[in-house]
């Protein structure tokens, strides 16, 4: 380690990252700690202790966007995992004008989540829209898809999976890439049929593409907040609002420093459910 | 990628170009984005312009609602203010610290024509004006299909009860009785904000003890009529289909050509109505919101919005020379050549045209009688928590009972009274 | 199993996936080019036909004019920001990835840490723009530019570190023997070596930036500063009753990234996979 010579990979090559990094991410991170214990306007800034925490779940609403945050995360990553696995087998398994399809489904993912937005509530109006016409045409009274505040959640939701389930499917496509054809082999030989390869072989082996769209996905689905904007802005009433949402709406009302509490109150929540899921996940790669 | 950077250039070259090419000064404009404010913007800017040709404009539409209070508020936090912009004046404006964020408007010269009603809801805590009245004064009631009730022999209801049974005949002659349009949230909060004149009716001390924190919503039952007037429209079924996702144009288009037959609203709609369905214009008409008692009905009043100047704006000596200008009586006439006289200006010397349309017709009569108008609460206090349109969307969907929602916005009205630092709260 | 059935039954699937696939996924993009091309009045009634009626020249000009070129600035101002931010998240995550993947020492656990961090924890907004107002920076386009680098390192330095794990040692050795000064060796020798990972994570970068709306709706307020993500926002309320309008904004916002898709298909597939999947 303590060679004379200057070592050949310098630690100042971390200098530039460093210097934005810390300025711009850990900076205002550590201080909203100390900013969420305020009743701020961006000029001054008053203690107030906890009162911001107080008033933050004293709230019905807001205590409502952090059991709406939870259900959208799971919905969205649930939702993407299995049918992003289910599409990535289907887009493996040599079917017709495939590599024309995979690009398909993954074309949402590059698009603006604010176009998209506005196109979807377009499509799902509830009397004019084309879904619901479409529905009618077979029969079917549509639903009121992102006005009616047991649904509207869910709405936004689907149009969430709509758009990000390419990115789960090509995870998988690299990681079912990654599985040697002679596992696939070996239970053919042994009888398997193709469901049972799915849940023995594929399952299992798929792991490490699981572990990675689950994580990014719940990661993702506990921010959001774009397409809930661009779509319902928390509507209606406070049907889907969600943590992000919230925050956005305490920012814009002048609260900065409950904003900033609900940020924290984020913050604490990705932690609490992202560290043990990560930690668990790579015990039992180990024991694997 | 190699295109993408040469039209950036050439975006580039034409916005340099598209600048130089224009007058010497240009002034941004902020206003929201309804009809009437944006044809009296324009004709009132053209106007200036033709006068002195050195001076244009950039006119910049923003949302209405909380969304629109959310634009102004954080553009003026970050500096970022056009050097003109329009907003509520009352309770709304006060929300924007004007002492810190606005010019001093009291000694320029346009407010000597300035009545002094309205002066004083765009007075700082510190004494000083800081907006010029831009529109008429409003009345915050209830748009009406009079087609429709000529045609089933209905007469303008004075309660609560009469204007229920209206609603009954009209539901059974297969018209939505009563529009909502909650796409546009802030349009879910008329009940409430225009039954202010039965409010005060009731219990005249409200405002005051309000703002003192001794008064609340949920425990004054006048105060929480309003929202108990939602729940009952939306429990009889009395609404559009469409109601989650209609917008305020929709509501206005649909209560003047009869689709509908009422539609709660301020009467800034007639201006609307007649840049985009003038033929309609005379099917229009308007009442204020009734009450328990008919004998006790009167209309609640908003006051005109203003024209700001923020404290910032590099261009204030001109902006404000424009101000004066909106503020004449020439001034006050261009506007309403461009969007119709939907109500009285404030204005010394500007008066309204004798053929007014109907629905302005209806809504004089309560100006001229002594003890017919309210000012809204939010003239009369400072207090309006930002969450109001998202709760009586909730009552009007069905979503939360009326008595829980008054509570829930008394707390809601919290957050905004200590962020203003008020005393008692 | 026959071959042929074997064909067969893929053919069929293929045309059942496609048919699937065109309703969900392509039929909302055509509803967006339909809506773009009709009149104003075609527009609002939201259906799903052809337009009796083209207007796709007219409309357009109407959105790249309205408010003054906006439309155009903001796709400079987009385009600045990108391109400076991923040229920044280039070099920077290269440099760091270079150094933790070829010095192990117990720095680098700090420098996990702050991976971690940077992937996990929402941005503190406020706060952030406390420290921005406090730099100078705050609505200023470099300043912008700065935000997502930051917020966007920890994923390229995951995506440099795995790939420098496939560049052998030798390389480097070699140079440090002929006497190469260690910047020397990092941008001549390692740094040309990794172009595969770098044109992946231009493409990959690029497109998150350029989508981005919620950053500079909080750090970039101001119309000279409109980004094209803005603009669709912006418009949202100035075309409240001109759908038409509105769509054919969002049909402008489109293509940049569909052809940025359309050239850079593989490189988007590897980048995404390789940097999750390995990282």
């Amino acid at each position: 380690m303590a060679s004379r010579r200057p070592s050949p990979y310098p630690y100042w090559f971390v200098l530039p990252a460093a210097v934005v990094f810390v300025a711009l991410f850990l900076v205002p991170t550590v201080a909203s700690f100390w900013f969420s214990l305020t009743r701020w306007d961006l000029f001054d800034a008053e203690f107030i202790g906890w009162d911001n925490y107080r008033q933050f779940f004293k709230e019905p609403f807001l205590v409502q966007g952090l059991t709406n945050t939870l259900i959208y995360a799971v919905v969205t990553s649930g939702a993407k995992t299995v049918l992003g696995l289910l599409l990535a087998v289907l887009l493996t398994s040599g079917i017709w004008m495939q590599g024309f399809l995979r690009s398909v489904v993954f074309f949402p993912v590059l698009v603006s989540t604010i176009g998209v937005g506005i196109t979807f509530a377009a499509l799902m109006h509830p009397t004019r829209g084309v879904i619901n016409l479409g529905l009618e045409s077979i029969g079917i009274d549509g639903p009121a898809w992102l006005s009616d505040p047991a649904l509207a959640l869910y709405s936004v939701a689907l149009i969430d999976i709509w758009k990000g389930v390419g990115l789960a499917t090509l995870i998988y496509i690299a990681g079912l890439a990654a599985i040697a054809p002679e596992y696939y082999e070996a239970s053919r030989i042994d009888g398997a049929t193709r469901w049972q390869q799915f849940w023995r072989v594929t399952v299992p082996l798929v792991r490490p593409a699981t572990v990675t769209v689950v994580t990014l996905s719940l990661i993702g689905g506990l921010r959001s907040f774009d397409i809930i904007w661009a779509t319902t802005r928390g509507g209606p009433g406070f049907a889907s609002d969600v943590l992000a949402s919230v925050i956005y709406k305490q920012y814009q009302a002048g609260f900065y420093g409950l904003a900033t509490a609900g940020n924290v109150i984020l913050f604490l929540l990705i932690a609490i459910i992202i560290l043990p899921l990560t930690y668990w996940f790579n015990k039992r790669e180990v024991d694997l | 990628m190699k295109t993408l950077r040469y039209s950036a250039v050439m975006a580039a070259a034409i916005a340099w170009t598209s600048g130089m090419a224009q007058a010497e000064l240009t002034l941004s404009v902020l206003i929201d984005n309804n009809p009437e404010t944006i044809a009296s913007m324009e004709a009132v800017t053209a106007a200036y312009t033709a006068a002195n040709p050195e001076v244009t404009f950039d006119i910049e539409q923003r949302a209405g609602g909380a969304d629109g209070d959310n634009i102004v508020k954080t553009r003026l936090a970050t500096g970022e203010m056009a050097d003109i912009f329009n907003y509520n004046s009352g309770s709304l404006f006060q929300a924007l610290k004007p002492q810190e964020t606005m010019a001093d408007l009291t000694a320029i010269e346009g407010q000597a024509n300035v009545l002094d009603s309205f002066k004083q809801v765009v007075t700082a805590p510190d004494g000083t004006v800081r907006g010029v009245p831009f529109g008429p004064a409003m009345g915050g009631g209830i748009f009406y299909n009079r087609k429709i009730y000529a045609d089933l022999g209905l007469t303008v209801p004075k309660s609560w009860d009469e204007f229920m049974a209206n609603n009954a005949k009209v539901a059974e002659a297969g018209k939505v009785p009563v529009i909502t349009t909650f796409g546009d949230t802030w349009t879910s909060q008329l009940f409430v904000l225009g039954d202010y004149f039965n409010v005060q009716a009731e219990v005249p001390t409200f405002a005051a003890e309000y703002t003192a924190n001794k008064a609340k919503y949920a425990s004054t039952p006048a105060a929480m009529r309003g929202f108990e007037y939602l729940e009952a429209v939306f429990k009889a079924n009395y609404m559009n289909e469409d109601f989650g996702v209609a917008s305020f144009e929709d509501g206005m288009r649909m209560v003047a050509t009869g689709e509908g037959a009422h539609y709660p609203m301020l009467t800034f709609g007639i201006g609307t109505v007649k840049q985009n369905h003038p033929d309609s214009l005379a099917d229009l008409g308007f009442f204020a919101q009734p009450g328990p008692d008919a004998a006790k009905n009167g209309l609640t009043v908003w006051m005109p919005a203003a024209l700001y100047v923020p404290a910032a704006s590099p261009n204030a000596e001109e902006a404000i020379k424009f101000l004066n200008f909106v503020a004449s009586v020439e001034g006050c006439n261009t506007m309403i050549g461009a969007a119709g006289a939907s109500g009285p200006y404030l204005i010394k010397g500007c008066e309204l045209p004798a053929d007014v349309p109907p629905a302005v017709a209806d809504m004089l009569p309560y100006f001229q009688t002594e003890g017919m108008t309210a000012p809204a609460l939010e003239f009369l206090s400072p207090v309006k928590g930002p969450a109001l349109e998202q709760i009586t969307v909730e009552v009007g969907s069905g979503i939360r009972p009326a008595a829980e929602a008054a509570a829930l916005y008394d707390q809601d009205v919290e957050k905004q009274a200590k962020q203003l630092g008020l005393p008692n709260w | 199993m026959s071959l042929r059935r074997d064909f067969a039954r893929r053919r069929n699937t293929g045309i059942l996936a496609l048919l699937v696939a065109t309703v969900i996924f392509i039929l909302p993009f055509l509803y967006i080019f339909l809506m773009a091309v009709k009149t104003k009045q075609e527009a609002s009634l939201f259906l799903f036909n052809w337009p009796s009626e083209w207007q796709a020249w007219q409309n357009l000009v109407d959105v790249v004019q309205t408010r003054n070129y906006m439309l155009l600035l903001a796709y400079f101002n987009s385009t600045v920001i990108t391109v400076g931010a991923v040229t920044l998240l280039v070099i920077f995550g290269a440099m760091v990835g270079y150094v933790l993947q070829r010095r192990p020492s117990g720095w680098n656990k700090l420098i996990y840490a702050c991976i971690l961090i940077g992937l996990m924890v929402p941005p503190a907004i406020v706060p952030t723009i406390w420290v921005l107002q406090g730099l100078g920076l705050f609505k200023t386009i470099h300043g912008m530019i700065f935000i997502q680098v930051a917020y966007g390192l920890a994923f390229s330095v995951l995506l440099y570190r795995s790939f420098i794990s496939t560049i052998p040692r030798d390389l480097d050795e070699a140079a440090i023997i002929d006497g190469a000064k260690p910047w020397q060796v990092f941008f001549k020798v390692i740094l040309p070596l990794l172009k595969p990972v770098t044109v992946t994570l231009i493409v990959v970068q690029s497109i998150a930036i350029f989508n981005d709306f919620t950053n500079p709706l909080y750090y970039l307020p101001g119309k000279e500063n409109v980004t094209v993500q803005l603009t669709l926002f912006n418009f949202q309320s100035q075309f409240q009753s001109q759908y038409n309008l509105l769509f054919m904004n969002i049909l402008l916002v489109t293509i940049p990234p569909l052809l940025v898709f359309i050239f850079f298909n593989r490189q988007i597939v590897a980048g995404m996979t390789s940097g999750a999947v390995k990282g």
